[in-house]
């Protein structure tokens, strides 16, 4: 594994789905949503995804829950509760785990999903969406879970009264905090937020935001957080990957991804960004066209055609994803030369 | 610069099964020629009936204009829209004429049956009083304007053969091939990644320039303000709570609630910090509470924000707020 405190370790990670046609259903061509992606998550670090839409970010998120999976790759979890008394922790690969095992991992890992509204049951009341995976994995019963259901709605800034009314009684930041709370309910290490704040009102994206930091101090979560806002994933992450068709074209230490980009498009997303402050003039670069599809990219690097530094080599050679030094990652066949502009502070 | 709409008193209210809805309860604005008005504020604060107050295009029943004027400056004339037949004659040819809307979502206002050609050609005839051949000219002129690759090609493809990006550009051509006076753009971009949002903005902001049109932006992002907007106003259950320049909203922020938004979001452009969210959420339609309607969730609240409404009104020259701390 690359270093000692590595939680979760994703492997040459490839996931293909068919595109079929015709009546006979024939699989003409393979959508290449995830295109062998490395990445590993350290214990209680924050790590950030982000990239535009159909990247393969969720993709990324949901084979690493083993809801999807993979075409091929492995995915590597330390799990601690799977750990025997001589040992720290148990390594497990979730893509090749018996079903005993796998249950054991869902309570490792838990998801909170965008749309707080249809991730819901709505015919479940807030206490019973709760407390359900403490029933189904056996951890707690009648009045004791009664008792960590309260504490878990109070853990995410909701009344114990809540517990008896149904998610349409709740607004859209509420349902999320419902949605956190039931993540939170096993006790899990890793939590896989995919976009969950996209959904609600600004005013109460903070409050989400906050209320995941403060849980990960008090819990010690590990979050993988997806999302295509970069201006949040700045904000709540210790490390960003930056996909584009399937691919991590870059990855680093946020400050270092933002003050020394590596990549012509990490350095063209974060310029693109619009930035609350009138004052601020920082030219825009525009890329041209459109994200070509993952059913068929382009030749070579992936990104050439929006590229405004690509050479012959990028049309016709796949960069690989190479180290730089440090915990700097990039996909790019000029990375060592190009010299590109990082965010400018306001 | 003079004014080319002026927004008084507007209310619109909805009379629903649960109750009446004062979607805009009492908003002043105007919008000056050739100069872009952003309008901001949550879900559900009244921004897109506001819009379509203005465009006559407010379903009755269930909504109603109730009260206020809406006052369209043009050749020197005044004329009051809330007067007019929303489905008659003269409101017709402003709208499309000389207001036109883009909205959020390209697919509902673009037909899908038709051709995007055909669809920008149908408003060029309409409104611009030339021949097929001589339309369809201008047509393309027009999607090579707002940077369609190809435009020969894609004026003959179907709105679903086109990206998200390239559908909401084919809303841009539309609207602005019969050379409006007023642009009112609601959300035109919260549906584009980043990338092809910055393309789009680039886009309206140069065109709008090339056209001298004035235009009315909706978002709810105060980034997209700060870059595109000279004037601001920030709405909140139905009203205005400050209004000004994009710089005096931005770097003086007067109202709570705008204080209250700027530091709930993350600046790619600011070393990270703790973000102070505004406490609470936006109170239900029916429940809207008396006095100011952001009492319940404001920091700097008073006994007398808990009884009375403050009136929106100028705190210094040029920069409006509605907030009993400024009394
Ligand atoms: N079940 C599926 N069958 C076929 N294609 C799929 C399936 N799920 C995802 N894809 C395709 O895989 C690609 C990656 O999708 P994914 O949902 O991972 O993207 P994403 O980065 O999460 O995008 P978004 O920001 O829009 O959520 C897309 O092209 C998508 O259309
Ligand atoms: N046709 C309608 N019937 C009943 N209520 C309506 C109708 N249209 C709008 N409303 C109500 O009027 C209020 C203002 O709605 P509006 O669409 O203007 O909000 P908005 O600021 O544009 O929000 P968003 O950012 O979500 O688009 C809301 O409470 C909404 O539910
Ligand atoms: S009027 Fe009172 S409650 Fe309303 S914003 Fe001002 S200080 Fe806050
Ligand atoms: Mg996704
Ligand atoms: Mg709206």
């Amino acid at each position: 594994m690359a270093s000692d405190n590595v939680l979760l370790e994703v492997k040459n990670l490839k996931k293909y789905f068919p595109v079929r046609k015709g009546i006979l259903r024939r699989v003409v061509a393979h959508v290449k949503a995830v295109d062998d992606v490395d990445l590993y998550i350290k214990e209680g670090e924050t790590f950030g995804l982000v990239g535009e839409s159909g990247c393969g970010k969720t993709t990324i998120g949901r084979t690493i829950l083993r809801l999807i999976e993979p075409t091929a790759g492995g995915v590597i979890f330390r799990s601690k509760r799977l750990a025997n008394s001589s040992e720290q922790y148990r390594e497990v690969d979730v893509t090749a785990a018996s079903p005993k095992v796998m249950k054991a991992l869902r309570r490792d890992m838990q998801i909170i999903f965008q749309d707080p509204y249809s991730s819901l049951n709505p015919r479940m009341t807030v206490g019973a969406i709760v407390g359900e995976p403490l029933l189904v994995h056996g951890v707690a019963r009648g009045s004791e879970r009664e008792d960590r259901v309260r504490h878990l709605l109070g853990a995410v800034g909701l009344k114990p009264d809540h517990m008896k009314r149904y998610p349409h009684e709740f607004s859209g930041g509420q349902r999320q905090r419902i949605g956190i709370a039931r993540a939170l309910a096993l006790e899990p290490q890793l939590i896989v937020a995919d976009e969950p704040i996209s959904a609600l009102d600004v005013s109460i994206q903070a409050q989400v935001l906050n209320l995941l930091e403060d849980l990960q101090d008090e819990f010690g979560l590990t979050y993988l957080f997806i999302a295509h806002n970069l201006s949040v994933v700045k904000h709540i992450s210790d490390r960003v990957a930056v996909m584009y068709l399937g691919r991590i074209v870059e990855l680093a230490r946020t400050e270092e991804l933002f003050d020394n980009p590596k990549h012509p498009y990490t350095e063209a997303l974060m310029s693109a960004v619009p930035v609350p402050d009138p004052d601020y003039s920082a030219e825009r670069i525009i890329l041209k066209g459109d994200v070509p599809s993952p059913v068929n990219p382009p030749s070579g690097c992936y990104f050439h055609p929006r590229c405004r530094y690509a050479r012959e080599v990028c049309k016709t050679e796949t960069p690989v994803y190479r180290h730089l030094g440090g915990e700097h990652f990039v996909t790019c066949h000029l990375a060592d030369s190009l010299n590109l502009r990082p965010v400018r502070k306001g | 610069m003079a004014p080319l709409i002026e927004v008084r008193g507007l209310k619109t209210y909805f009379y629903t099964d649960d109750g009446v809805v004062r979607a805009v309860d009492g908003v002043d604005f105007t919008i000056e020629q050739e100069k872009t008005l952003g309008v901001v504020g949550e879900s559900g604060c009244g921004k897109s009936v506001t819009a379509l107050s203005i465009m006559g295009l407010i379903q009755t029943p269930p909504g109603k204009i109730e009260a206020g004027e809406i006052l369209y400056h043009r050749n020197g004339n005044v004329t009051e829209l809330t007067n007019l037949d929303p489905k008659g004659k003269e409101y017709r040819s402003i709208r499309g004429n000389e207001i036109a809307m883009i909205f959020q979502e390209p697919m509902t206002s673009l037909n899908p049956v038709y051709t995007i050609g055909n669809q920008i050609m149908e408003a060029i005839i309409l409104h611009q009083k030339v021949g097929k051949k001589e339309a369809r000219k201008r047509a393309v002129a027009m999607l090579e304007a707002v940077g369609i690759p190809l435009p020969r090609q894609r004026i003959d493809e179907y709105p679903h053969q086109l990206s998200g990006g390239m559908r909401q550009r084919a809303m841009i051509a539309m609207a602005l091939s019969c050379n409006p006076s007023l642009l009112i753009a609601d959300e035109p971009t919260t549906a584009l990644d980043v990338t092809i949002e910055a393309q789009v903005l680039t886009l309206m902001h140069d065109l709008r320039k090339e056209f001298k049109t004035a235009m009315m932006l909706i978002t709810h992002d105060l980034g997209v303000i700060a870059s595109m907007a000279d004037d601001v106003v920030v709405m909140y259950l139905g009203k205005i709570v400050e209004g000004s320049t994009v710089r005096n909203v931005f770097h003086h922020t007067k109202h709570p609630y705008t204080q209250g938004l700027m530091s709930s979001i993350p600046s790619l452009a600011t070393k990270r910090h703790r973000l102070v969210p505004i406490e609470g959420v936006v109170p239900d339609p029916f429940e809207v509470p008396a006095g100011c309607g952001f009492e319940p969730r404001c920091p700097q609240s008073m006994g007398i924000c808990k009884r009375e409404t403050p009136p929106l009104k100028e705190v210094v020259p040029g920069h409006r707020a509605a907030c009993w701390l400024y009394e």
